[in-house]
């Protein structure tokens, strides 16, 4: 009953879209304004219907219910309550269902805490927004529908892939959905500002937040999917350049030169057509994703079920979706007032190389992505594309990336003074080639360009801090009144400076650990060791243990450090008990400079084990940083401007309806 | 002029879908290639074996049914599969042998010593000559050699249980007397 009254609730939601996608349109354009008022319940009450759709789905999870297809399929009585929950969105039906959900629910906030935006742009953003939402309603329904009947019901279903069954992946998807979903938010305010044939100061401080919010998530998102690589899968790496990889890296790239390019929008009303059109793009990057997620074009250890019908539907959204606003932006983009040149040397050059820079990144990392599939469907023949490729293309592109990161905040707008900007950042270019210089003795020269990449992680973590301490003027002015200075600083000035910071902590976990990671492969019999940098590794035995759902081996590792006693690791080899796959778990000790990382294989049957052990340095800094980039979004996101400048912008429109018709 | 750059986007998103409809025909199965090669003759392939075991000679599958595995040490999926190609190895009448791709000798013999070796032999193909004249889509990919040196299967992507049991067990009793 339960599961009947979630399908009814989709459909209810459907027409709800239906109608919250034309009758605002239609008033905004006539100057209805009962039509356009109508965006604001309809909004609200499609992300209601929704939410009881997706409560029906996960109360028929918890209670196994195995007469619903979806969870025969992927639950079992005996999976932990975590991972039922967790296997509602653990498979294509739940997860598109999760995907409209919040996608609603970006509609609904908007809905919600949009009073102070102009009536019209509001009917309008919420009009395309809920566009998008009833072409993936109608694809749920139509060909993925989560509420299918199964009958007779069986006894007992099937479980959860054993290598989702891991907290950290329990709360992947969600993290990452709002992130990629979230940019539609972005995409429908501009499609709304190119119907209306106007963008300003205030449309790029309302899509901001918006932007904002999306990639705080993304990044969290992509940060846990790649960490749990590295633990659950057990081979030492935590990020593969697979294409379901690149699909969620690509749309962080358009939107991380979105949050940039707004900013110009916003201080310099220039930049317009640019960013309207990252903003289509970055989501049409989402769009991108989950088609090739879903619809079979290529092989992925991470790809759904496959499907060429579902892949024809959602081709048929990207291209209704994309096709639409892309000629809308050929038709009034050229029409929009340009914006004041500006000079190369400035703040607005500078995130205009940012955006140049992340936008040819974003191409090669399309390209490394699509060739293999072009080059077979043309008839080509079959390559395949790895991590080689994007050394080559992808790292050439960052490195510029990062050096200007360091030097850009500290340019002015309009006309920016770079000898001036140089000149204050001797100390971070002195501490910069410090960095290299000592990479490069350690590693006694052989990896040069990783040498490199850890000084320009340097430069840009100096350079950071050096912004911060001009703008509090620290050493030139009393420590006091420094302070006084750093606690009335802007919380949006914050946040870029912990994102910056964050980003430069990871480069230097990321180079590190691709370049200097040691592995050491062998049989072991207890009491064997393995020594493998400052540690060794004495294998004491190993033992069965057992946990709800499955039997393992747990092996018991002491770690000793210049022979003194340093830690105990426990890693596992888990076997499940309906899906007979074995799983790893790694066991991984960190500390400052990076991972004991230990890994069970199988045994010969002899008393002997494979055992892995990895040295792995600097990964924490990479989980670091990614939580510094996640936290900066947040309290830029806190920032005061985002509360009360928007309203009061709002009053200054309404003040001179002039300027705002 | 300045018009051809904001109708530009379009054009690439044309281009875009036209090749995913295209990627999207049934005919065209990403993972089990119907492949050109298959009903062909095997090419002529000639490789060092890997420390010391027999190398891999095309010419010689003639007379005997072959399943020839590519894999690599660096290919996760491979290490998946890997159960199921003991299991194949261990029909009677068959002859399982593999080709380590792009793959450091040293590197391919921590793997099988890990894993264990199904193989009745294994070619070392470092540079992917061979894998191009097989037009190799990735590893790991598996194929059914006849007794005259047809190729009769091509799987282009993991093996699984039940690949293994409704395709290719099948197929290999059909081609095993």
């Amino acid at each position: 009953m339960i599961i009947e009254i979630g399908h009814f609730a989709l459909v209810l939601a459907l027409v709800l879209a239906l109608a919250q996608a034309t009758l605002p349109l239609i008033g905004a354009q006539r100057g209805i304004r009962a039509w356009m008022a109508l965006a604001k319940p309809a909004a609200l009450g499609q992300f209601a219907f929704l939410l009881i759709a997706y409560g029906a789905l996960v109360h028929a999870f918890v209670v196994a219910d195995f007469s619903v297809l979806v969870v025969y399929q992927h639950a079992h009585s005996q999976t932990p309550l975590i991972y039922k929950i967790a296997a509602a969105w653990g498979q294509h039906e739940g997860s598109l269902l999760l995907w409209v959900l919040i996608l609603a629910l970006f509609g609904a906030l908007v809905a919600f805490f949009g009073d102070n935006l102009p009536p019209r742009l509001k009917a309008r953003a919420l009009a395309v927004q809920a566009m998008i939402g009833s072409a993936f309603i109608l694809f749920a329904l139509f060909t993925s529908n989560p509420f299918a009947r199964l009958s007779p019901a069986p006894l007992e279903g099937q479980e959860l892939n054993p290598l989702l069954q891991d907290p950290g992946l329990a709360f992947h998807p969600p993290m990452l959905y709002i992130g990629y979903v979230g940019f539609s938010m972005a995409f429908s305010f501009a499609v709304a500002a190119l119907i209306e044939g106007k963008i300003d100061a205030a449309w790029a401080r309302w899509v901001r937040p918006w932007t904002l919010l999306s990639w705080v998530c993304l990044t969290g998102g992509i940060a846990l999917g790649a960490r749990w690589a590295y633990y659950e899968l057990g081979w030492g790496g935590w990020w593969f350049w697979d294409p379901v990889e690149n699909a969620s890296f690509m749309p962080w790239l358009m939107g991380t030169a979105l949050l940039h390019s707004a900013i110009v929008v916003e201080k310099r009303d220039a930049l317009k057509a640019w960013t309207l059109l990252l903003a289509i793009l970055t989501f049409g990057f989402s769009l991108l994703g989950t088609f090739l997620v879903r619809s079979g074009v290529i092989t992925s250890v991470h790809a759904f079920a496959q499907d060429p019908a579902r892949g024809l539907f959602i081709l048929g959204i990207l291209a209704l979706a994309l096709g639409g606003s892309l000629t809308l932006f050929a038709w009034r983009a050229p029409t929009l007032k340009a914006g004041g040149l500006f000079a190369p040397v400035s703040r607005e050059g500078s995130l205009m190389l940012n955006n140049l820079l992340l936008a040819t990144a974003t191409a090669t990392v399309l390209l490394g992505t699509l060739y293999p599939l072009a080059l077979d469907i043309l008839g080509g023949g079959s390559v395949s594309v790895g991590t080689p490729y994007y050394t080559a293309t992808f790292v050439p592109l960052a490195m510029p990336l990062i050096a200007l990161a360091g030097i850009g905040p500290l340019l002015g707008w309009k006309r920016g003074d770079l000898k001036g900007a140089l000149h204050r950042l001797w100390v971070a270019g002195g501490l910069a080639i410090l960095a290299t210089g000592v990479a490069l003795w350690i590693d006694f020269g052989k990896q040069a360009l990783a040498a490199a990449g850890i000084g320009l992680g340097v430069w840009m973590l100096a350079a950071t801090f050096t912004e911060w301490a001009e703008r509090v003027r620290l050493f030139r002015i009393g420590l006091g009144a420094s302070l006084r200075r750093a606690i009335h600083l802007p919380r949006a000035a914050y946040g870029m400076s912990l994102a910056h910071a964050g980003l430069a902590v990871a480069i230097i976990g990321i180079t590190a650990s691709s370049a200097w990671k040691s592995e050491e492969v062998r049989q072991m019999k207890p009491n064997d060791s393995i020594t493998i940098g400052s540690f060794s590794y004495v294998l004491q035995g190993v033992t069965p243990a057992r946990g709800e759902n499955y039997i393992a081996e747990r092996a018991h590792f002491k770690v000793m450090k210049d022979g003194q006693f340093y830690t105990d690791l426990y890693p596992e080899r888990r076997q499940y008990m309906v899906q007979p796959m074995p799983t790893t778990e790694a066991a991984i000790e960190s500390h400052l400079l990076g991972d004991l990382y230990a890994v069970i294989g199988e045994s010969d049957g002899k008393g002997a084990w494979t055992v892995r052990i990895y040295e792995e340095p600097l990964v924490p800094w990479i989980w670091s940083g990614c939580l510094l980039m996640v936290l900066g979004g947040i309290v830029s996101l806190s920032d005061r401007r985002y509360r009360v400048g928007a309203p009061s912008r709002a009053q200054v429109a309404q003040a001179l309806p002039a300027a705002g018709e | 002029m300045r018009r051809l750059f904001f109708i530009l986007p379009l054009l690439c998103l044309a281009a875009l879908v036209v090749l995913f409809w295209r990627g999207l025909d049934p005919a065209r199965d990403p993972s089990s290639l119907p492949s050109v090669l298959i009903g062909k003759k095997i090419a002529d392939v000639t490789l060092p074996g890997l420390g010391g075991r027999p190398g891999i000679n095309t010419a010689e599958f003639s007379g005997g049914v072959t399943v020839l595995n590519f894999f690599a040490s660096w290919c996760a999926p491979c290490r998946a599969e890997h159960p199921l190609i003991q299991e194949l190895a261990a029909i009677p009448g068959i002859r399982v042998v593999g080709i380590t791709f792009k793959d450091a000798p040293a590197d391919s013999e921590k793997y099988l010593a890990e894993l264990g070796d199904p193989y009745a032999a294994i070619g070392v193909d470092e540079s992917g000559r061979a894998g191009m004249e097989f037009g190799l889509t990735g590893v790991p990919e598996t194929y059914v050699i006849d007794r005259d040196g047809i190729i009769r299967y091509r799987l282009a992507q993991p093996l699984d249980p039940g690949r293994l049991k409704d395709e290719l067990k099948p197929l290999l009793l059909e081609l095993t007397p």
